[in-house]
């Protein structure tokens, strides 16, 4: 089932994927991988010559102040925006060549509320079973699955718009996952949930992360949550990653007592708030009050 | 065994879909699945639908009897009104259709555009499942102008057929105006704009139609603008399937070709715009 340990063959399997529904697969692989990834609008550089490697199965934390090129980030990856230079490969796909490669293997959670609640949960799954060519068959069995998973059994047949904030976004996750996504891209996943809510997102996330493999990549601005859920945190300040590493290990590079937040402001200097700041002010706080 | 499960790039089997699935396949599956839950929605949510009636109702009662009693319009061997209920029908397919685009920028305000933009599905089947979902909300207008017209006894060919192809014809009408509507938006970005420019839209194209007035009595220049207007082919072919004694000048084939090509080549072109929303 797994690729051939030999190297060889690895080096042969880069730009292809293994079996579909292989799980945990010990792949070499990296799931996410960025060279010198950058991202201008106009004079305005997003994203400058960023190079991040993430291994399959970690869930990695994106860091970084309002504007510091965390939201255009996950857009490249996510196939949505074209780089101006670089690389990324995503699940071994180009994210340029190979668009339609990378969105068969990933699924995003969008920050804002993007479930549709004129539907039921069951629908929402089940257009989304559809766009991503599940087969008929497997399809029941699949959004089953990813209800069971969630813990939304029995709110599947309810209208959308009756579900607390805490139920919308584990739908959202259980959109992204029936097609078992090799790498899932949440942006800001607990944003406006109340602390039982938030811990049990995270909870859902690792019992994904464990039983399908799956390598998260998330953006926070809540230092708990990438204190607790993330192996690997990568802090990006004016468009660049500044410090990548374990939670622990930033910590110990910052002092003995230090938490996440000196490290956070360690490294982004404070909070001084760049380019897209009030849009992205906006929107947190519209998805703040849409959940509250 | 290892090696013969390796597929190559490009080639690679999207998990649980069959590698053999073709693009057409593909294609129709998933404009389906968007259309259907557009439906879906629309069935939950018709009070809109019915506000709808109100205007062409006012154009009919109001504009239509007083120009019929005037008899300034030439309109050969129809009445005025008779001539006129096509039109209006094209204006309220029109009318729906053309501010439908801001669909888009409330899905992309919800985040639910970015969502759909990072599955494998064709940007195509997007834009053409949201046009075809429009059409569904033009069909309600059909309804409700029939209704309209029986009750003005104006005469209307209640045959099968006939009937049949006028919803053909509003589905495809719709599908084109929203889809032109959803390219719009997709430049303009932002509500405030689409609205200001949905608002400039209509009524030229509207006017600029054999809508009202037949294509004889227009001034050249408007009548060659008339005939580079879709909306025209729309009411064309309405006006020769839904009243007696109506008649097809540019020919029921054309009406359809023309309409069928323009929408084509709006699908082609919002696909290619429908990631600006987001960007």
């Amino acid at each position: 089932m797994a690729i051939s340990p030999d190297h060889n063959a690895k080096q042969e399997a880069i730009g292809r994927i293994d079996a579909p529904d292989s799980k945990n697969s010990p792949s070499a692989l990296p799931a996410i991988e960025t060279l010198s990834l950058t991202r201008r609008f106009g004079a305005l550089t997003a994203v400058n010559e960023l190079s991040l490697f993430v291994p399959p199965g970690c869930i990695f934390g994106l860091l970084g102040p309002n504007g510091a090129g965390k939201t255009t980030t996950i857009k490249m990856l996510t196939t949505i925006l074209p780089p101006s230079a670089g690389t990324a490969r995503v699940a071994g796909f180009d994210i340029v060549r190979d668009t339609v490669g990378v969105r068969r293997n990933i699924g995003y959670v969008s920050q804002m509320i993007s479930a549709d609640g004129a539907l039921t949960g069951y629908e929402n799954l089940l257009l989304f079973a559809r766009l991503y060519g599940i087969e008929r068959q497997l399809r029941r069995e699949r959004v089953a699955e990813a209800l069971r998973f969630m813990g939304l059994e029995d709110a599947a047949k309810t209208l959308v718009r009756n579900y607390s904030g805490g139920m919308i976004r584990r739908l959202e996750i259980a959109q992204s996952m029936m097609h078992h996504p090799r790498v899932l891209f949440l942006d800001e996943p607990t944003v406006g949930l109340d602390p039982v809510a938030r811990h049990a997102v995270w909870e859902h996330l690792r019992g994904l992360r464990n039983n399908f493999g799956t390598t998260i990549l998330m953006t926070t601005h809540d230092m708990e949550e990438a204190d607790e859920l993330c192996e690997t945190i990568a802090i990006m300040h004016l468009s660049q990653a500044v410090a990548v590493g374990s939670p622990s290990a930033l910590k110990g590079q910052v002092g003995p007592e230090a938490d996440l937040d000196d490290v956070f402001v360690h490294f982004a200097g404070g909070s001084i708030e760049y380019g897209e700041g009030y849009a992205d002010t906006v929107r947190a706080r519209r998805t703040a009050r849409r959940l509250g | 065994m290892a090696k013969a499960m390796q597929t190559p790039s490009g080639l690679a089997a999207p998990r649980g879909a069959s590698a053999k699935e073709s693009a057409v396949t593909a294609f129709v599956r998933d404009t389906a699945a968007v259309a259907e839950i557009e439906i879906r929605k629309l069935g939950r949510d018709p009070i809109e639908l019915f506000t709808r009636a109100i205007q062409p109702t006012l154009w009919l009662l109001v504009f239509g009897q007083v120009f019929g009693r005037m008899k300034a319009i030439p309109t050969g061997n129809l009445s005025y009104l008779t001539f006129m209920v096509p039109g209006i029908l094209a204006q309220s397919v029109l009318f729906i259709a053309i501010f439908y685009g801001i669909s888009v920028i409330w899905e992309r305000d919800l985040g639910i555009l970015q969502k759909l933009l990072v599955t494998p599905a064709a940007r195509t089947s997007l834009v053409l499942g949201k046009a075809l979902s429009a059409g569904v909300r033009g069909l309600s207008q059909g309804i409700i102008i029939y209704l309209l017209a029986l009750l003005l006894s104006v005469p209307i060919r209640l045959e099968v057929g006939p009937i049949v192809a006028v919803f053909g014809f509003i589905i495809l009408g719709s599908a084109l105006f929203s889809t032109f509507s959803l390219a719009v938006a997709c430049l303009v970005k932002t509500r405030e704009r689409f609205m200001g420019i949905g608002q400039v839209l209509t009524m030229p194209l509207f006017f600029a139609s054999n809508a009202i007035y037949p294509l004889s009595v227009m001034p050249a220049w408007l009548r060659a603008l008339a005939k580079i207007n879709p909306l025209s082919y729309q009411v064309d072919a309405l006006r020769a399937l839904m009243v007696e004694g109506g008649q097809s000048i540019f020919g029921l084939g054309t009406d359809l070709t023309v309409q069928l090509v323009v929408l084509a080549a709006f699908v082609l072109l919002t696909a290619k715009l429908y990631p600006n929303v987001v960007r």
